[in-house]
């Protein structure tokens, strides 16, 4: 573990730190895009040293939180339908995913109530489940960024390759650019700088960042999740602020390459094509989310399995969590958080996910009287 | 040569390898009462148990309850359930893990344990060489931890109504004197120890279940921490204040569970927790926290302001807790009530496990 090491000394993190403090004239607002890296910053306390320096705006890049309750609602009604129909359905997905609560209740829930759901830890387990099970619809639940879409297409091709015609996928899958864009297009937006998720720049490149900084004159840093990474990310954000500069840079040169990683963008082209798709928080995202291309339809468990109906979404009123995923609010701005909401108790999916804003807070920060 | 009882016994008809050798399956029939019940339990089960002549001889009679000799002063009991999946993980099995985890509970309480009992629940169509290498293991384990099988009881559950083999073993042990005062006496200053590296257990049994090909594969901590907590008893006297092993939940669970006794806040630095590298890249990997994930053969110990050096000298004099380390103390009462300390030395609530993210581990 000597290589994690390295990215959390904290000597280093201090020098790091003086760095940013001495360097900012003024208070600059930063959007860490993923969820993973808010999770970094609050675990190390990053966030509550730059106070007054950066203001950290929590980004939407938690896969799970921007899922639109309706996909939720609709994976829930396919892992309880065995009970009112001859499909003998299986749900997988990953950990994350059970907890969420949906419009009823969570996956854990309804799996108390006798719905068939399965944890996995990768979606070719779950193809490996369906050729285990024969008799059995195994359906995996996709949800992520590009930097999970190549092991769902992947799954997919493997599926097709061996023939194995009780698999298939409920596509979530979400593109991170396109909601950069919309933040930036709205008129409530704040951020100055974007640290981009260094993990979705490992598959995807950061070339395409380009036409984002030219247009809207923003710097955007591709930065990892490491407690050194984040630091060193921020200030290359700050310099740049600083000397009224726009460019894309990285700071996680170690996993990053400009032009990405062109076999896993391969095979996602193959399998996915580019469509409009609802972000909780965001509405409905121009180009914002994947499909599986014509060919790849009969593994389309939205297709598969239309005669699956759900009821109506109900969103619980309290929770603010649209205004936390579009960085209009801090999660401790919101009413519920703590008291009616808390990771035991969640109203909504921040709350649950190990990449969410409002999990990152109750876990890390040092509670308030009376919270 | 037809004197020797031992070398006539290999050959013996009797001999549960033979008595199953077309039958290899565990089936209702076999806990249904009647012959071949009887024969099923005399046969499989206790021929394996009883190597010890004494406990031997209390299973033999087959009574309904096991008559025990008198035991001095105030005694220890407790009870625990073994559901684990799968049945055999990297360090230990159903069987070693339903000795030590009761041994280890009447150890921590500051009880020496002395005897068992044990209730197996068989699925039909368990493979009786599956039973046979669990019950190896549980003769292993009490020899190891010197406590007697006193009683037992034996059912078949229809297919499907269990996974393979579940287990209860209770055990009553004797207490040591002077009577351990436990969390609710924890006061500011006292110091924390871990015996061991962390969340062993945990990953190791999530690696075989989910068949996670890790490099080197995590083995668990499954063992008797009953030398240890007498040694520290021996020791330490009245200041050690508290020991617990920090099975489900981990060491998390067992610290928010001392500061809701103790009412003070618990203070841990994460850079003193000891966690062996195949574990904290499991966790990495898994975007687990160790402190979260369950031992079985590691505890958290409390002791008095000043007594911690001596308490680590006696754990790190014993193979199994050689890499004892000190991870903090009780301080006043704060916002939180367990904090840790990562980095800029700023202490930060740590959490309390939610749910389980590892389910059937024990």
């Amino acid at each position: 573990m000597k290589y994690l090491d390295e990215y959390r000394d904290s000597t280093a993190a201090r020098i790091l730190l003086d760095s940013i403090r001495r360097r900012v004239s003024r208070p600059w607002k930063v959007m860490e895009v993923c969820g993973g890296q808010t999770h970094g910053l609050l675990r190390y306390g990053i966030e509550e040293e730059l106070q007054g320096t950066v203001e950290l705006i929590h980004g939407p890049g938690c896969p799970v939180c921007v899922t639109p309750l309706e996909s939720i609602d609709f994976a829930q009604q396919l892992s309880m339908m065995h009970t009112v129909s001859g499909h003998d359905v299986v749900l997988t997905s990953f950990g994350d995913m059970l907890r969420v609560p949906g419009s009823r209740g969570s996956m854990l829930e309804a799996k108390a109530r006798g719905a068939q759901v399965r944890t996995v830890y990768s979606p070719l387990d779950a193809v490996d489940l369906a050729k285990k099970n024969p008799k059995q619809k195994i359906v995996f639940f996709a949800v992520g960024f590009e930097t999970t879409a190549p092991a769902t297409a992947l799954a997919v091709k493997q599926a097709a390759n061996d023939g194995v015609d009780n698999f298939s996928l409920l596509v979530a899958h979400v593109r991170v650019q396109p909601a950069m864009e919309a933040l930036l297009e709205s008129p409530h937006n704040r951020v100055q700088a974007f640290l981009a998720a260094g993990h979705v720049c490992a598959v995807m490149g950061c070339a395409s960042y380009e036409s984002l900084v030219q247009k809207y004159q923003v710097p955007i840093v591709v930065t990892g999740f490491e407690p050194l990474d984040l630091l060193e990310g921020i200030l290359m954000c700050v310099e740049q602020l600083e000397k009224g500069e726009a460019r894309v840079e990285i700071a996680y040169a170690r996993s990053v390459r400009s032009e990405g990683n062109l076999s896993a963008q391969r095979i996602v082209d193959e399998v996915y094509e580019v469509c409009d798709r609802p972000w909780r928080g965001f509405g409905v995202v121009a180009k914002g989310g994947l499909q599986l291309r014509g060919e790849w339809h009969k593994f389309d468990a939205q297709r598969r399995y239309m005669s699956c109906h759900t009821l109506p979404v109900i969103e619980p009123r309290e929770c603010r969590s649209a205004d936390v995923l579009a960085g209009r609010i801090k999660p401790l701005e919101c009413e519920a958080f703590g008291r009616e909401c808390t990771p035991d108790a969640p109203l909504g999916a921040p709350m649950v996910s190990s990449e969410g804003a409002c999990a990152a807070y109750f876990r890390y920060r040092t509670p308030e009287a009376g919270r | 040569m037809m004197g020797d009882p031992h070398k006539n016994a290999v050959f013996s008809l009797n001999c549960p390898s033979t008595a199953h050798a077309n039958n290899d399956r565990v089936l209702l029939a076999h806990g249904e009462g009647g012959r071949m019940m009887r024969k099923f339990i005399r046969d499989t089960i206790i021929q394996r148990l009883a190597g010890d002549r004494l406990a031997g001889e209390r299973l033999l009679s087959m009574d309904d309850a096991a008559r025990l000799p008198k035991i001095e002063g105030p005694i220890a009991m407790t009870t625990d359930s073994f559901v684990v999946s799968p049945l055999f993980f990297p360090g230990g099995d159903i069987g070693s893990l339903c000795v030590f985890g009761t041994v280890n509970d009447l150890a921590v309480s500051g009880a020496r344990p002395l005897y068992l009992s044990l209730s197996l629940i068989l699925e039909e169509g368990l493979s009786i060489s599956v039973l046979d290498r669990v019950l190896s293991s549980i003769v292993v384990a009490a020899k190891q931890t010197d406590v007697q099988i006193v009683a037992g009881d034996t059912k078949v559950v229809p297919r499907g109504a269990a996974d393979g083999l579940f287990i209860n073993t209770t055990g009553i042990g004797q207490l040591i004197e002077p009577i351990m005062l436990g969390p609710s006496r924890l006061r500011e200053g006292d110091e924390l120890i871990v015996t061991g590296p962390i969340g062993r257990h945990g990953i190791a049994v999530l690696c075989a279940r989910e068949e996670l090909a890790l490099e080197p594969s995590p083995t668990s901590d499954c063992g008797s921490l009953a030398t240890a907590a007498a040694a520290l008893h021996e020791k330490l006297g009245a200041s050690l204040r508290a020991m617990r092993d920090a099975t489900r939940g981990g060491v998390a669970a067992v610290l928010h569970e001392w500061a809701d006794a103790c009412r003070l806040t618990l203070a841990v630095d994460e850079s003193d927790v000891p966690v062996s590298s195949d574990v904290r890249g499991a966790c990495e990997l898994l975007g687990l926290d160790p402190l979260h994930i369950a031992n079985e053969g590691t505890m958290l110990i409390a002791v008095e302001q000043g007594a911690c050096d001596e308490a680590i000298a006696v754990l790190r004099a014993l193979p199994e807790t050689r890499q004892a380390a000190r991870i903090g103390s009780v301080v006043s009462k704060q916002a939180s009530p367990v904090t840790i300390t990562r980095m800029f030395g700023r202490q930060q609530p740590l959490d309390e496990p939610q749910g389980a993210p590892l389910p059937r581990i024990c």
